[in-house]
């Protein structure tokens, strides 16, 4: 038997928060699944989910969306990032609930008939390795470039400090995003 | 295989795109917990929350009763597979047997106790929960010197000692190169450096699917491994399975440095256990649980004495040096100090050498080979006491090393520790890092600074490196007592189409191969990039192979792949002669065409001689059908990069905290087939060394619990944690392959550490600072401050 009713927030780099009223829809029922709908990289879901599943878990093992990686279980590395409506979170540090009625952005629905150019620039310049770090480096830098259009590179090493990368001693993944800037200033309509 | 270098290509050199990127930053990648299969389960591993205890009872029978659970297994139902060690460094060696499951006793925290099989990895978590297990405490083992006197707690108690095996190095005679420093008025340096314990942090944890074929006995085995060749082999000789009937297969790989180049305990227990459901079976590792069930780095203790004339000539090295196993042994534990062995005389030319080291059993996890894997504990040694060697001989430590370093033409040069390096040019690149450091100017900087009494103080580190990789040659592999060779080896075929595989048998997980060997293989055929593709990564597609790690990629298994494509033209060659009436020798091979010799236009493409190896219609006597060539390489020698990395650290000396101003590389790896994955390899690898040297340390308690046990508790360094590098290469081509080049992968892991602490401890020297152990986080090095103050007052005492 159990009932639950959860207040979530979550906070977006800039200081942002998000607030969420999470209530078991059935009280007195054992809740073993919620219903949510989730867009996913443009895509409408509904799934039935257990309450403690994390947003990652779900788009990985419930929706097969495995572009996402996971690295660690303390919400340190990063690699998991997506865009909440837009706003880059670590999605094992948000509960598919809280998610219901939002949208999803993965690595997976970053290109958009053609790459991105925070895509292009990590491939242009050499901003990956492994690419374990990839997924989520990108959609962090997405969504600093969303806030910061032209980042000094410290601007940038600050912006991304919370995604870890093992390979590239971050010097070419500062070098992309500085260069996707460039691409996506000249890209935008005067 | 000296001899004629070849000459830059079309594509070798360039500084190519990858090939792997397109799929990485999309997300159409294969990690292995990527992977789904119909039926599979999900198994998860609990782990002894103790150091050292006695196991008495194991019940997984609550576990059995919750949901989703399919089954629990006990070391009983392992048999007697476990983990081999395949380097027994001695003949006496102890070797502990390292069972699948822990049996009558656990002998670190995370060692693994019991496995429970459930429908999803939330139930399996869950199941862990339920298992109940009774531990009577036994001793922790956590000190490498307490664990060896007499009397000590012991680790396997019915191994009777806690030393696993002294193994030496010894050239010259370091007693008669110590009388002659004494007797000339020089000096006799004693250090002692202690390597921390490193984890090495792949960004993708370990993960392992297993699926069986009960009709026919074979298994197929995904691993997120760094040597699926080896993990074959050793899964035949450990679980029974017939190695004909096992496919390993390591899809995309997110990074090893080391630490998965080994074969654990999972992946045998996902084999067996997959057997026995007679259903697939998914492990993916938690970070958390990383830090205890994969394997460490470093961890020694280094006593390094050195003896040289009172004009700073050295004359002989004395190390010894205590390591730490762990618990167990994995796949090379005792092998990484001596890879470090001899490296210790690093570019100088000692006239003696005594290296020793002691293995040394602990209740920690065990240790492996962790990018670099000994040559960073030897060059941090002997780059540190040259600078202490310096300081004391009042010398620029530029200067001395130029003293003793083997200069460029006295290459190649036998070296005290037994091996000839081939080539190098010390002075070109210390040269260049000084240009581009503005040594000169720091040096002057610096000096005002003492001088004003700045509480921010600079420092300038000096590490000129060589290290030995290119793993390796089976014939010294062999007398070193590994169990394996070092060849490696590659396929090379032209489709009908005229389309190119190649098959190797390295196994990137980040190295960029595919792009690397397309540029081999598309130079040496003259055929397109585009136009060629790598197979790799599974035993089944590319069954022979050495895999990935010790820098040796390049050196040795791209080296196959330009024999077997020049092979795949010489085979080209003699069918297209007969197709055209001539002599072999009468054509040219040029951008992937034959051409007769002094007779326009008679020419062949190669995509022609393909399709004509294809049909088989009409092929000279002796040729067999399809254009296809295999080759092996093992190499004569290892491969000896080396280059001068400078570093300047401003430290605050009221509150320790180091910031490093910049970061000079030169790196001299001979020719190099694509500069942009070379300069990522150098990138990375300085980040490494800079995490050892500023940020790094796992750390155990007095029980034996690894206190940093999270990634929150273990610094793992950002963006904004390191600084802009400045690279850049001189060129001494290798002399012992074809292509002229060296190995890169781990040399900034090895030249960066020392590069960095001698930049810290040369901003505080003044203060009568010459040790700051690693890493120098702002409180140790402060307190090295306090201590040297403390006994400068002391000393300054009437």
């Amino acid at each position: 038997m159990s009932i639950w009713c959860w207040a979530v927030t979550w906070t977006y780099r800039d200081g942002r928060s998000h607030h969420d009223d999470v209530v078991s829809p059935s009280q007195g029922v054992r809740v073993s699944t919620v219903r949510v709908k989730i867009t996913v990289d443009g895509q409408d879901y509904e799934s039935d989910v257990e309450p403690r599943l994390l947003l990652v878990h779900h788009l990985r093992d419930g929706l097969g969306r495995v572009g996402t990686p996971i690295g660690c279980d303390t919400s340190n590395c990063g690699a998991c990032t997506v865009l909440l409506d837009g706003r880059s979170v670590k999605s094992c540090s948000v509960l598919a609930v809280q998610a219901d009625g939002h949208s999803v952005t993965t690595v997976q629905g970053l290109a958009n008939g053609t790459w991105h150019p925070v895509q292009q620039a990590f491939h242009e310049q050499h901003a990956l390795q492994c690419g374990y770090c990839t997924p989520g480096m990108m959609l962090a830098a997405v969504d600093l470039l969303g806030q910061n259009p032209n980042p000094t590179e410290q601007e940038i090493r600050q912006g991304l400090e919370g995604n870890l990368c093992r390979c590239t001693g971050y010097q070419n993944i500062v070098n992309a995003v500085a260069a996707a800037a460039a691409a996506m200033a000249e890209g935008t309509p005067r | 295989m000296t001899g004629t270098l070849q000459a830059p290509g079309k594509l070798v050199g360039q500084p190519v795109p990858r090939k792997e990127d397109a799929r990485l930053v999309t997300g159409q990648t294969t990690w292995t917990d990527n992977i789904v299969l119909p039926g599979m389960l999900h198994m998860a591993v609990l782990r002894s929350p103790m150091a050292h205890a006695r196991v008495d009872r194991v019940d997984v029978t609550p576990a059995l009763r919750l949901p989703g659970v399919v089954a629990a297994f006990t070391a009983a139902d392992m048999g007697a597979a476990g983990v081999p060690c395949v380097w027994p460094v001695t003949d006496d060696m102890v070797a502990p047997t390292f069972p699948a499951l822990a049996t009558d006793e656990v002998r670190f925290v995370g060692d693994a106790v019991a496995v429970v099989v459930a429908d999803t990895r939330y139930h399996a978590a869950d199941a862990l929960e339920a298992i109940e297990v009774d531990y009577s405490p036994l001793p922790a083992v956590v000190d490498m010197q307490a664990a060896l006197a007499a009397g000590a707690d012991l680790v396997h108690a019915d191994k009777g000692t806690n030393r696993c095996f002294y193994w030496e190095l010894n050239g010259g005679d370091y007693a008669a190169s110590r009388a002659k420093a004494e007797a000339g008025g020089g000096r006799i340096f004693h250090r002692r450096y202690v390597q921390q314990r490193l984890i090495p942090n792949a960004m993708e944890p370990r993960a392992v699917v297993c699926a069986p074929m009960a009709a026919t006995g074979e298994i197929t085995l995904w691993s997120a491994t760094q040597i699926p060749h080896i993990v074959r082999v050793l899964l035949a000789l450990t679980t029974g399975i017939p190695e004909q009937k096992i496919r390993v297969i390591a899809p995309d790989v997110g990074g090893g440095f080391g630490s998965k180049l080994d074969f654990y305990r999972e992946e045998i227990i996902a084999a067996l256990v997959a057997g026995k459901l007679g259903r697939p079976v998914k492990w993916t590792e938690s970070r958390s649980e990383a830090y205890q069930a994969t394997t460490h780095g470093r961890d020694q203790i280094q006593d390094i004495e050195i003896a040289c004339t009172a004009d700073g000539t050295v004359l002989g090295l004395h190390v010894e040096l205590l390591a730490d196993m762990g618990a167990y042994l994995q796949i090379i534990t005792p092998g990484i100090p001596l890879l470090g062995a001899f490296m210790y005389n690093a570019i100088y030319k000692f006239e003696s050498l005594h290296f020793g080291t002691t293995g040394v059993f602990t209740t920690k996890t065990p240790t492996d080979a962790y990018r670099g894997a000994g040559r960073p504990e030897a060059t941090f040694a002997i780059e540190r006491i040259m600078d202490d060697l310096a300081a004391d001989l009042g010398m620029d430590p530029l200067v001395l090393r130029e003293k003793n370093w083997i200069k460029h033409e006295e290459f190649p040069y036998a070296t005290i520790a037994g091996l000839e390096y081939d080539s190098g040019n010390y002075e070109a690149a210390t040269a260049r890092a000084v240009e581009l450091f503005d040594y000169a100017g720091l040096r002057a900087e610096q000096a005002a600074r003492r001088a004003s009494g700045d509480p921010v103080q600079l420092g300038l580190g000096v590490s000129t490196f060589t290290e030995m990789c290119g793993l390796a040659p089976s014939r010294i592999l062999s007398a070193l007592k590994y169990v394996a060779g070092g060849w490696e080896s590659s396929t090379v075929r032209v489709l009908p189409t005229g389309k190119v595989e190649v098959v190797t048998g390295t196994s990137p997980h980040g190295q960029g191969h595919v792009t690397a060997w397309s540029q081999i293989a598309a130079d040496a055929l003259g055929v397109p990039f585009e136009d060629v593709e790598v197979i790799h990564g599974d035993t089944k597609m590319a069954p022979h192979g050495m895999d990935t790690y010790g820098s040796r990629s390049l050196v040795v298994g791209g080296i196959a792949v330009l024999q077997a494509a020049q092979r795949v033209v010489e085979k080209a060659r003699l069918i297209a002669a007969h197709q055209m009436e001539c002599d072999p020798a009468d054509l040219e091979f040029e951008d992937g065409v034959f051409k007769v010799r002094g007779t326009p236009g008679a020419e062949k493409a190669i995509a022609a001689v393909a399709f004509e190896a294809f049909t088989a219609h009409n092929l000279p006597d002796g040729v067999e059908p399809t254009l296809t060539a295999d080759s092996t390489m093992d190499p004569n020698q290892f491969s000896f990069p080396h280059g001068t990395h400078l570093c300047a650290a401003e430290v605050d000396t009221e509150t320790g905290a180091v910031h490093l101003r910049s970061y000079v590389a030169v790196d001299d790896i001979g020719n190099v087939v694509n500069p942009m994955i070379v300069e990522g390899q150098v990138h990375g690898g300085i980040a490494q060394g800079i995490a050892q040297a500023l940020y790094e340390e796992a750390v155990y308690d007095g029980e034996g619990n690894l206190v940093t046990g999270t990634m929150v508790d273990y610094l793992v360094p950002s963006a904004v944690d390191l600084p802009h590098f400045t690279t850049d290469r001189t060129v001494t081509p290798a002399t012992t392959n074809q292509l002229g080049v060296k190995g890169v992968g781990e040399a900034g892991t090895i030249a960066s550490t020392p590069a960095v602490v001698n930049a810290v401890v040369d901003a505080l020297r003044h203060l009568g600072v010459d040790d700051v152990p690693m890493p120098c986080a702002p409180q140790t090095v402060w307190r090295a401050i306090q201590a040297a103050r403390g006994a400068t007052a002391k000393a300054g005492r009437p």
